[in-house]
Order: structure tokens, then C-alpha cells, then sequence
């Protein structure tokens, strides 16, 4: 079975490390600041004992007050997973650092969360859109776009 | 005077036999080399995820059939999953193994039809497909008993399965699960050690391990890297520790190592499919569940190992009839990441076989 590792003994183990990067945490998931998400990224990836070396899904939820970014991480090496997730509050421009040079599963999806919801992931190679044609306006999966 | 060479690029697709639906790639070629290559998807949007948000979670199950359409069932197993673990229902135990039953007998269905199209792909022309579905064809005879229908299933629903068995489906059933260990000795006396495949396939299109991690490859495809990674074995759902199988692994993740460890899993389904026969129990096949059903506030991430690796679903719930968000993942998208190690520097031809050995559905892919 996979070990779902408890939010909140991550989120002490990154406050520890990156203080001020945890907005709230509980047994489910973590959620961080967009400012510190690839440095927690990169901690995640490389510690040794946490080795989230597979990033299996990534999702985008719109919450009108703001956007979350979800990221489903797995260790292959000790069979444990964790939810780890940013917010941005801005509407207008949503910006949230990219983690294809960590993962590059988040490639395709990062374009795709693009595409769909209109997140921006800074440093991202090759940021357009993937299911929609390149003429398109909008992003539909807002849930104000009718 | 010097010959002035520029690149090329072609356009594979979107209309094109081997693309295995409307799928476009263009690729860069030097000469017959393969320098660049960029998957352009997006033909078969029909935009689910949105309308999702405007239907009940019962109104969905349909919608999923319609992703991986040559696997409609384990798409409905992912789902229906995801919401009882949302919901937290509680499903009969007949239902537990019938599910479990319709899923393997789906891996294989599936699977018959991806060795079939990787050597249609591979130049044998129709002779293999038509081999495969043979069996194939059983087992649509078998769901269409269950279900009536043949391809879209709509069969699970939340809290078990639409209907019960007919009388006639096991006795069928038990002769499907007899017979094919040898249909599959068939398929490999025929195909695995065959000189052609072997010198089209091994060693090209290699996808080394780290990067297959890299990538979160899943299903067939990683496993074919040598990462011994399956859902039904890592994080067991339903009832799969139930039963006992091997996960088979390849050592080099080249296209023969695909072909191989998906021609092992129809053997380990037939096993898991043995044991279900046996253990089936009877009783109910539906759990009471409100027909408006309501999850409470919350969100959940169900996954499964669906034929083409993992099938996720997140979905988040404000407790009300229609889900928040309904976001899918696609294993197969996910694999194409990979695409671009596997084929540049070999030739136009490779590329076909590779593209062909990951076994990609572009109503998953494009949702």
C-alpha cells in the first residue's frame, strides 16, 4: 500500500528549511507559497528518506478567490506519496514557478493546466497551448468562462 | 560546389494509418534521420473535464467510456472508484469481483489490440490484427452478454455494477479462460521469436530507466524500463490483494521489451481471472446509494493501473450534485513525453514502430 505521509510533519520539515514558505497544512496535504514552490520542489525531490522522484499528477482548480495548483508526488523508491499545493491569488495573471526541470512529467500538464485554466508556469520551455487550437480566447475550465 | 542540405519537416498525421487516431507529429528530419520531434495534439477535444462540472457524478460514468474507448471499462472502474472513495461507499463483494473480472478481461482486450497494431505498424500488414481479434472478438461477446453494448460500456456504477451476470456468461467465460494460455503460446510461437520483429524491435527505441521515472511513465511502458511498478501490486484497490500474480518487467525498455511485457501480462490476467472464477460469490451487485448522490465537502485522487499504465482521477466535491472539478489524468499523454528521447537519431521507419510500441488512445489523450 502506498504510505500517504501526513501534511503536516512535511510542512514542519519545509518550515524548517524554508521559513515562511507553508501557508496551511493538514493531515492530506501541504500548501505552500507560489514565491518558495521550487525550492520545496526541489527539497522534496532530493532529499534522501523523502525521494519523490515521480510526479504523477498535476491539476489546477479554479476556487474564485484564487487558483490552486495541486501536485500528486510519489516516492517509487519507498512507496509514499504526498499532496503538495500552491495558490495564486491573482487573477489577471496567475503565475506559478515551473518544475519541468525537476520532473518533466509536469511538461505536458503544466501546458495543459496553460491551456485550460491560464496558469502561467515561469520558466517552462515551451509554454502554449496543447488541446486548444493557438487562436483560442480564454480558458474554459474557469469557472466564470460561459 | 558544395550540396547545400537543409532540414525537413514532415507532418505524420493528422490523417495517417499509424497515428492511431487524429494525432499529429512533426517531425524534423535530416535526410532519413529523425533530429526533432513534437507531438501537436488536441483534435479529439471534446472538453469533458468542463462538461463534467455541469452533470451529476452518475451523468459521468458515460463520459469516461469515451476516454479510452478501446478500454472503456477500467475507465469506469477509475471513476467509480474515485467516487466511493469520495463518498466512502461501501461496495458488494459479488460486484468487488465482478469488477475485477471485467478489468482483466479489458487488460487483455486491449492488450490483443495493441500487439496487433505494433505489428501492423511494424509492416504485417493485417495478418497479426486479425489473429488478435480473434480473441478480441470473444471477449466483446462476452461484454455485449453482460452489458449489451460492445465498445462504451456504461457498466459500473457507483456502488457496484448496473446488473448482474447473465446465466450463460460464466460457462463462457471458463472456456475463454481455458483456452487462451495457448492462444497466447500461439501469439509468441508466431511473433517472439520471429526474425523480422526481432530485428525491427530490439534495441531501437530505447527508453532508459531514470528517464522513464523522469517522466512518470506508467503502465507497460515503465515497466518495460525495468521499474517494477503496478498499482494493482504498490497501492492494491478493490481486491486485488486478493489475488496472486507476477508483475512482469523488462531489463532494456526497447520496443521488444513493450511488445514483451504487455505478451506476459495477458498471461498474468488469465491467472487473476482463474482465481476470481473461483472465489466469485454471490448476493447483491449494487450497494443502496442515494440516486442524488451528494459527497461530502472535499477532494480525492482514485488511481488504477488501466492497460495503458495509470488512470487517475481528482476530483473535488463541494457537496453539491455535480462534481467541482473533474480532472482526469491520461497515462498515455503522459507517456508521449517521452517520445522525443526514444526516436531522435533513428530513422522515419523507427519512429513508427516506437510511436506504435507505446500504444497511445487519442480519446484519452485529447479527452
Amino acid at each position: 500500500m502506498t504510505a500517504a505521509l501526513s501534511g503536516e510533519e512535511i510542512a514542519h520539515r519545509i518550515a524548517d528549511k524554508f521559513p515562511d514558505s507553508v501557508i496551511i497544512a493538514d493531515e492530506m496535504s501541504v500548501v505552500i507559497h507560489s514565491r518558495s514552490l521550487y525550492q520545496v520542489a526541489e527539497f522534496l525531490k532530493n532529499t534522501p528518506g523523502l525521494d519523490f522522484d515521480y510526479l504523477t499528477n498535476l491539476a489546477a482548480v479554479d476556487y474564485l478567490d484564487y487558483f490552486e495548483v495541486v501536485y500528486h508526488l510519489v516516492s517509487l523508491k519507498h512507496n509514499h506519496s504526498l499532496v503538495l499545493k500552491t495558490r495564486c491569488y491573482d487573477r489577471d495573471k496567475p503565475v506559478v514557478p515551473s518544475v519541468v526541470s525537476l520532473w518533466r512529467a509536469a511538461d505536458f500538464q503544466e501546458r495543459e493546466a496553460y491551456d485550460l485554466m491560464g496558469i502561467v508556469f515561469q520558466g517552462h520551455p515551451n509554454l502554449k497551448r496543447l488541446l486548444l487550437w493557438e487562436g483560442f480566447v480564454g480558458h474554459p475550465l474557469r469557472r466564470d468562462y460561459l | 560546389m558544395a550540396i547545400r542540405t537543409e532540414p525537413f519537416i514532415l507532418n505524420v498525421g493528422p490523417q495517417h494509418p499509424s497515428t492511431h487516431g487524429v494525432f499529429r507529429l512533426r517531425v524534423t528530419l535530416d535526410g532519413e534521420v529523425v533530429v526533432d520531434v513534437e507531438p501537436v495534439v488536441g483534435y479529439l477535444h471534446r472538453g469533458i473535464e468542463k462538461l463534467a462540472e455541469g452533470r451529476t457524478y452518475t451523468q459521468n460514468i458515460p463520459f469516461t467510456d469515451r476516454l479510452d474507448y478501446l478500454a472503456s471499462m477500467t475507465n469506469n472502474f477509475a471513476y467509480v472508484l474515485a467516487v466511493e472513495k469520495l463518498a466512502q461507499i461501501e461496495v458488494p463483494e459479488r460486484a468487488e469481483y465482478l469488477r475485477i473480472i471485467m478489468a482483466e478481461m479489458m487488460r487483455i482486450a486491449s492488450h490483443l489490440m495493441a500487439i496487433g497494431f505494433f505489428l501492423n505498424d511494424l509492416g504485417a500488414m493485417m495478418t497479426p490484427v486479425l489473429y488478435m481479434w480473434r480473441e478480441r472478438e470473444k471477449l466483446l461477446d462476452l461484454f455485449e452478454m453482460v452489458c449489451g453494448q460492445r465498445l462504451t460500456y456504461n457498466y459500473m456504477r457507483i456502488g457496484g455494477v448496473s446488473q448482474d451476470i447473465p446465466e450463460e456468461f460464466l460457462p463462457a467465460l471458463k472456456k475463454f479462460v481455458a483456452e487462451m494460455p495457448t492462444f497466447i503460446d500461439e501469439y509468441e510461437w508466431l511473433l517472439s521469436q520471429n526474425e523480422i520483429l526481432l530485428a525491427r524491435t530490439k534495441g531501437v527505441g530505447i527508453l532508459p530507466r531514470d528517464v522513464a521515472i523522469n517522466i512518470a511513465a506508467s503502465g507497460p511502458v515503465l515497466r518495460a524500463s525495468g521499474v517494477k511498478w503496478d498499482i494493482r501490486k504498490a497501492d492494491p484497490y478493490s481486491i486485488y490483494d486478493r489475488f496472486d500474480f507476477e508483475v512482469p518487467v523488462g531489463n532494456v525498455g526497447d520496443c521488444y521489451d513493450r511488445y514483451w511485457v504487455r505478451m506476459q501480462e495477458m498471461r498474468q490476467s488469465v491467472r487473476i481471472l482463474e482465481q476470481a472464477l473461483e472465489q466469485l460469490p454471490g448476493g447483491e451487485v449494487y450497494a443502496k446509494v442515494p440516486q442524488l448522490l451528494r459527497p461530502p465537502a472535499g477532494e480525492v485522487y482514485g488511481h488504477i493501473e488501466a492497460p495503458k499504465g495509470e488512470l487517475g482521477f481528482y476530483l473535488v466535491s463541494d457537496n453539491s450534485i455535480a462534481p467541482y472539478r473533474f480532472h482526469i489524468r491520461p497515462p498515455t499523454l503522459i507517456n508521449l513525453t517521452a517520445l522525443k528521447d526514444m526516436v531522435i537519431g533513428w530513422k522515419v521507419a523507427d519512429l513508427i514502430v516506437t510511436f506504435g510500441s507505446m500504444d497511445v488512445c487519442l480519446g484519452e489523450i485529447d479527452r
